[in-house]
């Protein structure tokens, strides 16, 4: 091949190939195989997102941070042996028996887990914050997300199908339409084409006899895509937290943890999309979200006040005739007595207004008793946007943000 | 990347080099370098340094790995990447120095001879060996973009013929024999020996051997089996399973002579830069980035170390031999050069290791063996007079090929059904059993139907099954 490049040889002596940066940046020729292995370890994360999701690392990032997920290689399989048997290595002069030369690979790091699981390696990945986002979200929404009165935002660009042509890419391409239209082009060009028995004719095997009939170019179809626009009603999502003293570190933790799966779907999925925060103790006030994910608070529990402040804040900016309201609400459930009638008053009033309205219980496993619960007292909410979770530990956290979100919630209430 | 050389400093060293290479004796092939950047050598090292090769996802994670590993400096490039062609061609990292170009061109010429000379290389067609593989690429991607088949089938049949590629016959150099061959050779074994007195003893009761049994010998090339007898199989899948396997074979060689053809360069890379009259402030560095390269690492074994040490010391032994050696030695006084030559060209790690690893030599290295113990690894024997043959016995247990267990085909057909028996040859040493599963699957994937493996755990005889309904475990009495 005559290349720009100057190839060139001494009498005998070896060929240099010098280098060139523009060369090099041309030919990129892992690109796909690495994009596959990348779409091969999303597969494995998409897998494994419930331990992820728990991690303290992603908990309270920003979108573009790094992360490292821990999840299980792709491996390659073969046939090698176990470690059953010695094997040698080298020292550093002075090795004696009975040194210890090393861990076993799956020692390290890897809770107990099926002892019979030699080599189990978890390798880590990287992957930033935004891209775990995508996947977890991949088929959560908002439910029952109602047209309202005025302004229209555009919540999505995408494209949509419509029709076909003869040139694409070839994602693009549509296998039966090219097919069919080979089989058009093969019955044409059949030698006895007086058009008399045509089905007949397809039928036979290879009537020209001159083995496979070859896909020509002109038998290629490929799907036209248009950009589509879809728009989307206006709505609010209200975060409600209890902050108070009852409240301890890892109860703090879990509800920040929900609240900040929320932040995140929200924040990735619907852009026009109103965040509130309200954190309460004994009196609720309307925080900003970085107040809401990192500061702490103490005092006694009056849950009605953090509803009335949602109540309020609804009434004064999202009335409900315009905007769809979410409300979630995070707390130990560990109320004042007395407060507990106002609270689910309001709480019901919050159902009428709210398209959902969220509460979940955070009660990790204390063994302790007499503990109050408001999940047994709002039971007598009987609306069906009403929707209630207990969170017992980090590994609950996934699923009742699922129960909440899931796409599928509908299907079961209809 | 500033570096304060050109390309045509480049030439001037290896045209000095080349002179060395003929004086010393080396036979090469034509040799050629190219230049790159990290990118490219990152690259290149996921291909296995092929100028083209067929796309698969374990080339990608193949080079997220390595690139991982130099990105967080747990371990560098190499200096140099060598492909065994005719021409060789051979890659060499922009941004290295001059000293480390230079050792680098001197290596690879050190390479370069072993694969043109080294028995195992034997059956490899060098001057093919580019095309073959721009050929297997071809295939593979017109198979890819085929509509009647795709990327999707193509991959998963590579996944699984992958992970048996290395099921093959370990020695290519010895014949296979076909089928009239076989049953000549059954036939003959059946016989009794040749008697000169037969006509006065009694004629010795004969078995005619079973010829319906199939395949008639145990049969280790698990791939090529499945292409010719699965009857069930598309072209491509056929060709796929053939690309493969001859990759495999391609790849053989330098599995078996890791160490000897490191040992082999490095020696002749030192004896170059020694005879060359190179700059002092370039010698130094040459002293610094050899010493990097050979000494030992512990815990694992570096093949450059372990190879020149041997290497170095057959050389002693032919020069300045110890009395009770020089009984010993055979072709004693034959120029130790000349006896290296032959060694490069008949041996193979195992039997290199086997003939030339002495008691000393290995204390030297101090090689111990170590054991699972709990979660830990244990040194159990080190090199003493006591149990240094027991180290070298293990050493070589997983030298080159070793590492690999051997399973054969037993029968294809030993039910009626197709399904397919194998038996790992056990040496005391298990499989790893959540490995032979997921190869079970993608033998039963390549074979369509059940298959049954026979091999030992724990001190019992078990089959490993795999059909239609998954995997199964079942002791055998």
């Amino acid at each position: 091949m005559a290349t720009g490049k100057s190839t060139t040889g001494n009498a005998g002596g070896a060929v240099f190939r010098p280098y060139s940066p523009s060369q090099s940046r041309q030919s990129d020729r892992s690109a796909s195989d690495r994009l596959r292995h990348r779409a091969k370890i999303r597969e494995a994360i998409r897998d494994n997102i419930a331990d992820i999701v728990a991690e303290e690392a992603i908990i309270g990032r920003s979108g573009d941070t790094i992360v490292k997920v821990p999840i299980r290689g792709i491996k390659e399989y073969r046939f090698v042996y176990g470690d059953n048997s010695g094997q040698v290595g080298q020292g550093d002069g002075d090795s004696q028996p009975g040194q210890v030369v090393g861990k076993d690979q799956d020692g390290q790091g890897q809770p107990q887990q099926g002892g019979d699981e030699p080599g189990v390696d978890y390798y880590e990945t990287d992957i930033s914050i935004d891209e775990l986002v995508d996947l977890m979200f991949e088929d959560l929404e908002l439910p029952d997300m109602e047209r309202k009165a005025l302004k229209q935002t555009i919540a999505q660009r995408t494209t949509r199908r419509k029709g076909y042509r003869r040139a694409g890419i070839r994602a693009h391409l549509d296998k039966k339409r090219t097919m069919k239209s080979r089989i058009r082009r093969k019955v044409a060009t059949l030698p006895n084409g007086n058009g008399g028995d045509n089905h007949m004719a397809i039928t036979t095997p290879d009537a020209g006899g001159g083995g496979r009939f070859r896909f020509h170019k002109g038998d290629m179809r490929y799907r036209r895509r248009k950009p589509d626009i879809a728009y989307e009603s206006n709505a609010v999502v209200i975060c409600i937290m209890d902050t108070s003293g009852s409240m301890d570190t890892t109860k703090k933790y879990l509800a920040r943890s929900f609240f900040f799966l929320l932040y995140q779907f929200v924040r990735t999925r619907y852009d026009t999309i109103d965040l509130v925060f309200v954190a309460h103790d004994a009196k609720a006030s309307e925080v900003s979200e970085d107040d809401f994910f990192h500061k702490g608070e103490s005092g006694g529990t009056l849950i009605s006040s953090g509803y009335a402040k949602a109540l309020e804040i609804i009434a004064e900016r999202y009335h409900p005739s315009l905007w769809n309201v979410y409300a979630f609400h995070c707390s130990d459930g560990d109320n004042f007595e007395y407060d507990n009638p106002k609270a689910i008053k309001l709480a019901k009033e919050l159902c009428d207004s709210c398209n959902l309205f969220g509460y979940g219980e955070i009660k990790p496993d204390t063994g302790l008793f007499g503990q109050s619960s408001m999940l047994k007292k709002f039971e007598e909410i009987k609306s069906d946007n009403y929707q209630a979770v207990s969170i017992k530990g980090k590994e609950d956290v996934w699923s009742s943000f699922k129960a909440f979100l899931s796409k599928e919630r509908k299907a079961e209430q209809s | 990347m500033a570096v304060n050389y050109d390309i045509k400093d480049l030439q001037r060293w290896d045209a000095v080099i080349r002179e060395k290479v003929e004086e010393f004796g080396l036979d090469c092939f034509p040799q050629e370098f190219e230049v790159c950047d990290h990118h490219q050598m990152l690259t290149a090292m996921a291909y296995s340094g092929m100028p083209s090769h067929y796309p698969h996802w374990s080339y990608g994670k193949s080079y997220e790995r390595q690139k991982t590993m130099y990105d967080h400096g747990v371990s560098g490039l190499p200096y140099e990447m060598v492909i065994n062609s005719d021409p060789s061609i051979a890659y060499l990292m922009s941004d290295n120095s001059l000293c480390l170009q230079i050792l680098t061109i001197a290596h690879v010429y050190g390479h370069n001879d072993f694969f043109k000379n080294n028995f195992t290389f034997d059956h490899i067609r060098a001057e093919h060996v580019v095309g073959q593989f721009k050929s297997h690429a071809d295939r593979v991607r017109q198979y890819v973009e085929s509509p009647s088949i795709g990327e999707e089938k193509v991959e998963r049949w590579l996944d699984s013929a992958h992970a048996l590629s290395f099921q093959c016959r370990r020695n290519p150099g010895i014949r296979k024999l076909g089928r009239e061959e076989q049953e000549d050779w059954l036939h003959k074994q059946s016989q009794p020996p040749h008697d000169p007195f037969s006509a006065i003893h009694k004629p010795v009761e004969t078995e005619e051997p079973d010829l319906h049994k199939f395949p008639l010998e145990p049969e280790e090339d698990i791939l090529l089996f499945i292409r010719d007898h699965n009857p069930r199989l598309e072209d491509w899948q056929r060709d796929i399973l053939t690309i493969v396997h001859d990759e495999a074979m391609y790849f053989l060689p330098q599995i078996e002579t890791k160490t000897i053809n490191e040992g082999w360069a490095c020696y002749w890379h030192r004896a170059i830069m020694n005879a060359l009259e190179l700059p002092a402030d370039i010698h130094m560095e040459f002293l610094v980035r050899h010493n990097q390269v050979v000494r030992p690492t512990p815990g694992s074994i570096n093949p450059y170390n372990l190879g020149l040490n041997l290497w170095d010391d057959i050389e002693r032994r032919y020069t300045d031999p110890s009395p009770a050696e020089a009984d010993l030695i055979p072709d004693m006084g034959k120029p130790a050069r000349d006896k290296l030559f032959e060694i490069r060209e008949t041996d193979r790690d195992v039997s290199f290791l086997r003939r030339f690893l002495t008691e000393e030599c290995m204390r030297k290295a101090d090689l111990f063996e170590h054991q699972k113990k709990g979660n830990e690894r244990v040194i159990t024997k080190v090199s003493d007079e006591e149990n240094w043959q027991d180290v070298k016995e293990t050493l070589l247990r997983f030298t080159g090929t070793g590492s690999m267990p051997v399973i054969s085909i037993i029968d294809a057909d030993c039910d009626g059904a197709r399904t397919m028996l194998l038996r790992h040859a056990f040496d005391g040493r298990e499989l790893q059993m959540e490995y032979a599963e997921k190869a079970l699957r993608y033998i039963h994937h390549l074979w369509g139907r059940k298959v049954v493996l026979e091999t030992r755990l724990q001190e019992e005889e078990i089959l490993w099954t795999y059909g239609d309904e998954g995997f199964g475990q079942q002791s055998v009495h």
